[in-house]
């Protein structure tokens, strides 16, 4: 090169500038867009409303949360495998409908009901689970697409639901599922929160600490590996995909019995809000990389930007505009990111 | 800009013979760096109108790299690229076609949806507005066919080509663009030979049209036939340029492989035991291989060796349960683990890890390890099942780091960085961990596909080295090759693969890289 570059001193502000930025763009790297998006969110929301930071409407948040945590966890281990599950939405429907018409069914009128409660359950997550089943089966071993698995299980499940029900909720469960597992406490905390935390519990042992768990991250991580170190690579995905219809249908009986009514149109909106939980959260669309800690977190977010916007009486198709907004920019900076960090690592050459 | 090549033969024959000429483009101390190692070192490279430049040298000396560079893929981390004395940056491959560098590499790069014409002029403009003009492009691709010789059809679907035809279509492709300069990466591989000898004929008339072509092939006696002058390459570094008439074949192996046996190449020895693998008229489908039979005995390493596309691989594949048997016997421990006339048929990954084979395949990033992962996970992962690692459903954490303290400290890296996502790391390092699989898990039998492939001097030395320590402790391994200096160093006894069939099997005594190079290239280049 015969032009030399012309060496400019940087001022004092220069420095302390790039500094910042470059601390800045390391807690990114490290962290990734979710907590920027909480602390925004927190922020905003308290300042635009004074009842947002109060106990009652924190308490709200985490109530409602917990059913899309359940069905954001269910995501997350579908996806974690390469897939997707587009029929959590009629799962929920499905399994409000079998355990509300088996209950309904069951029940006397009279006592306290808690044999129905529990067969109407047992019904409930039996449906779901099939469902999951017949999903898990149709992509491992008759190689469907899972996007295509599960669109296409949507629109089955949902005309069964619908013919069951002829599309009228269904009355007639007794009155102490409601009372409980839809409006109960204990020490002040909702039943939905005292379920959904040993569920939290329970698939973070068993993704982190099972065989099957680091089975299905390799599995989505590359599914030839896996199949190569000696993996049933089409068994554990069928579990992955029932075990995820399992905790589907946890969330849909408690929503369920907060609404005191079985119904065929339940769940639309949950196949988005779980997506969009999981990549919010980090989870890769190519499978096998996620963290539970960060979908919860997601999921959580999801329902306080929801919250806020409702305290801001922001109109509910505004709403919806918002949350697909958020998918999107949350997939552009997770890529922004991935760039990043590898401009980061070339910056400071090779290790190892 | 464009690259002018002047057309007259008179002319070019004073260029060849007066090096005072102006070469078509010149590499100027060039190097690149990739990740802070250097992968060619301040190299020079120039290319003279109507010559045959060739360039030779070991997997990993860094031609493809070069090659790359020429072709505008990659940038120089620095040093200057000429064309008619003048500084250019060749920014991209479309770059590079302007300037009239075409190029055929060893990867295919046709669409197989589309017929051979569409394909022949696939990204050039050829077109009047906005519609194709067909019917002139049926007359171009037709008398682009024929001036070649090829014998195909202009609306013959890609798809339904042989390998053979598809790289004829793709040198007619790089052809038809009338470039100055032509690279030719290893054209020879799929092809019979008759058809070599026809791209010899379509070399040569490149030649007398004034192009440049650069030609890159393992073997010798191809570049002896073509070239006017022979670059040598080791590890990034260009040892020399010749004119091929001034030297011998015995010198140009010397240049490229010489110097090194000695000190890289690790004497092993082997301990051969009973029998523990034997294969017999295995013949495999949708493969080339037919009725093959080999056997591995224990502590021993046998290599199988063959070029590109001989079936050396599915053959290795088949054992481990990853290709379709049509028919023959494998015997495995004294246990037939395949057999179908008795419905006997163990052939599963799982089956053969649990008797102690472990298969390492070539592609490490689509097949070998899960780069979104960290080394332990990587490492562990084929061996989860075993009681340190887990009881059955838990995994045992505990058990894991322990395992993983021994095996940083046998592939010599930190004990921190474990827990590294194989992304970040280095090639070599990857192929590393994928070797430590087998530190973990009983293996007796290694199944190692091109191990070496793609890394760095240093990491191939350490590859061989932990070849050596799996040997010592007893293993076995089978070793799929087709660097045949690997192959003449580091076996015991090697099986030659020549398009699905075994052509011979060579003693340890009688293996030299001579002779497997005698063996390819009697049966692959008939040379006239």
């Amino acid at each position: 090169m015969t032009k030399k570059r012309v060496h400019q001193q940087p001022t004092v502000w220069q420095t302390y500038l790039s500094r910042i930025v470059n601390f800045i763009a390391f807690l990114y790297i490290k962290g990734g867009v979710l907590p920027w998006f909480l602390i925004l969110a927190v922020v905003g929301f308290s300042f635009s409303s004074e009842y947002f930071l109060t106990q009652a409407n924190l308490r709200g948040i985490s109530m409602h949360a917990t059913y899309l945590v359940l069905v954001a966890m269910a995501q997350m281990l579908v996806m974690l495998t390469a897939g997707l599950d587009l029929s959590v939405g009629v799962m929920i429907a499905m399994t409000s409908v079998a355990s509300s018409l088996t209950m309904g069914a069951m029940w006397s009128g009279h006592g306290s009901g808690w044999e129905s409660i529990l067969i109407g359950c047992v019904v409930g997550l039996g449906a779901c689970a099939s469902i999951g089943l017949v999903n898990g089966i149709g992509v491992a071993w008759f190689k469907v697409p899972a996007f295509i698995m599960t669109l296409g299980m949507s629109s089955v499940v949902l005309g069964l639901a619908l013919s069951l029900t002829g599309g009228i909720p269904i009355y007639g469960m007794p009155p102490n599922f409601t009372n409980i597992f839809g409006y109960g406490g204990w020490a002040g905390i909702p039943v939905p929160i005292l379920v959904t935390i040993p569920c939290i519990g329970l698939m973070y042992v068993f993704l982190n600490w099972t065989r099957i768990g680091r089975y299905i991250y390799a599995i989505g991580g590359n599914l030839r590996a896996a199949q190569l170190s000696g993996i049933n690579t089409k068994l554990c995905i069928v579990i992955a995909y029932t075990t995820a219809a399992l905790f589907t249908g946890i969330a849909a009986l408690l929503i369920t019995a907060r609404l005191d009514t079985g119904e065929s149109n339940l769940g639309v909106s949950y196949p988005l809000l779980s997506i969009a939980a999981c990549a919010i959260g980090g989870v890769s669309l190519q499978g096998g990389v996620g963290k539970l800690h960060n979908v919860v977190l997601g999921a959580i977010f999801i329902i306080l930007i929801q919250n806020g916007m409702n305290l801001m009486r922001i109109n509910s198709y505004y709403q919806m505009v918002a949350i697909g907004s958020l998918l999107i920019i949350s997939i552009m900076a997770e890529n922004f990111r991935q760039r990043l960090v590898l401009t980061y690592k070339n910056k400071a050459g090779s290790n190892v | 800009m464009k690259i002018t090549s002047p057309h007259s033969q008179a002319h070019l024959d004073e260029q060849i013979h007066v090096r005072n000429a102006k070469p078509l483009i010149h590499l100027q101390g060039v190097s690149k760096d990739y990740f802070g190692s250097t992968v060619l070192h301040q190299l020079d490279f120039d290319i003279y109108a109507g010559e045959v430049h060739a360039l030779f040298g070991e997997n990993g000396a860094g031609k493809s790299t070069l090659l790359k560079m020429i072709t505008g893929d990659i940038q120089p981390s620095s040093g200057d690229i000429l064309i008619n004395d003048e500084r250019v940056k060749i920014a991209s491959v479309h770059h590079a076609k302007e300037l009239g560098i075409s190029a055929v590499f060893q990867e295919y790069t046709l669409v197989p949806q589309l017929t051979v014409e569409e394909n022949l002029f696939l990204g050039s403009n050829l077109s009047s507005g906005i519609f194709l003009q067909k019917t002139k492009l049926r007359q171009w691709a037709k008398k682009t066919l024929e001036r070649l010789e090829f014998d195909l059809e202009p609306n013959q679907l890609v798809m339904h080509l042989s390998h053979a035809q598809q790289r004829m279509v793709e040198i007619a492709k790089a052809f038809h663009s009338k470039p100055a300069i032509m690279i030719l990466d290893e054209p020879t591989a799929a092809l019979s030979g008759r058809e070599t000898k026809q791209l010899f004929a379509m070399i040569d008339v490149l030649k007398n049209e004034g192009i440049g072509v650069v030609y890159v092939s393992h073997r010798t006696s191809e570049i002896f036939r073509l070239s006017d002058r022979v670059s040598v390459l080791q590890d990034g570094h260009l040892v020399c340029t010749h004119t091929t008439s001034d030297i011998d074949e015995d010198q140009l192996i010397e240049l490229a492989f010489g110097h090194r046996f000695d000190s890289f190449f690790p004497t092993i020895k082997a301990n051969t035991g009973k029998q523990l693998l034997n294969i017999s008229h295995l013949s495999i489908s949708n493969s080339l291989v037919q009725d093959v039979s080999l056997t591995v005995n224990a502590g021993e390493i046998v290599g199988l060796t063959g070029l590109a596309g001989s079936g050396a691989a599915d053959i290795a594949r088949a054992c481990f349960g990853l290709n379709q048997i049509k028919s023959g016997v494998i015997t495995y421990l004294d246990d037939q683990v395949y057999n179908k006339d008795l419905g006997i048929n163990h052939l599963t990954p799982r089956a053969m890890l649990d008797r102690g084979m472990l298969y390492l395949p070539a592609d490490r990033r689509s097949e070998g390890l899960i780069m979104d992962h960290n080394i332990r996970q990587n490492i562990s992962l084929p061996s989860l099942s075993l009681p340190k690692f887990s009881t059955g459903f838990w995994v045992r954490r505990k058990g894991e780091n322990h395992v993983m303290e021994s095996v940083s400290r046998r592939l010599k890296i930190n004990q921190l960085s474990i827990e590294n996502v194989l992304n970040h790391l280095s090639g070599g390092t990857q192929q590393k961990v994928m070797l430590a699989k087998g530190f973990v898990r009983d293996v007796q039998l290694f199944i190692l596909d091109e191990p070496t492939i793609g890394v760095d001097i240093g990491t191939r030395a350490e590859i061989y080295r932990l070849m050596q320590e799996f040997c010592d402790a007893g293993a076995s391994i089978l070793l799929i090759s087709s660097d045949l200096s690997e192959v003449a160093n580091i076996v015991h006894r090697v099986y030659i693969v020549d398009r699905g069939e075994l052509l011979a099997e060579i003693p340890h005594k009688n293996i030299s890289e001579a002779t497997l190079s005698h063996y390819l290239d009697k049966r692959e280049a008939p040379l006239s």
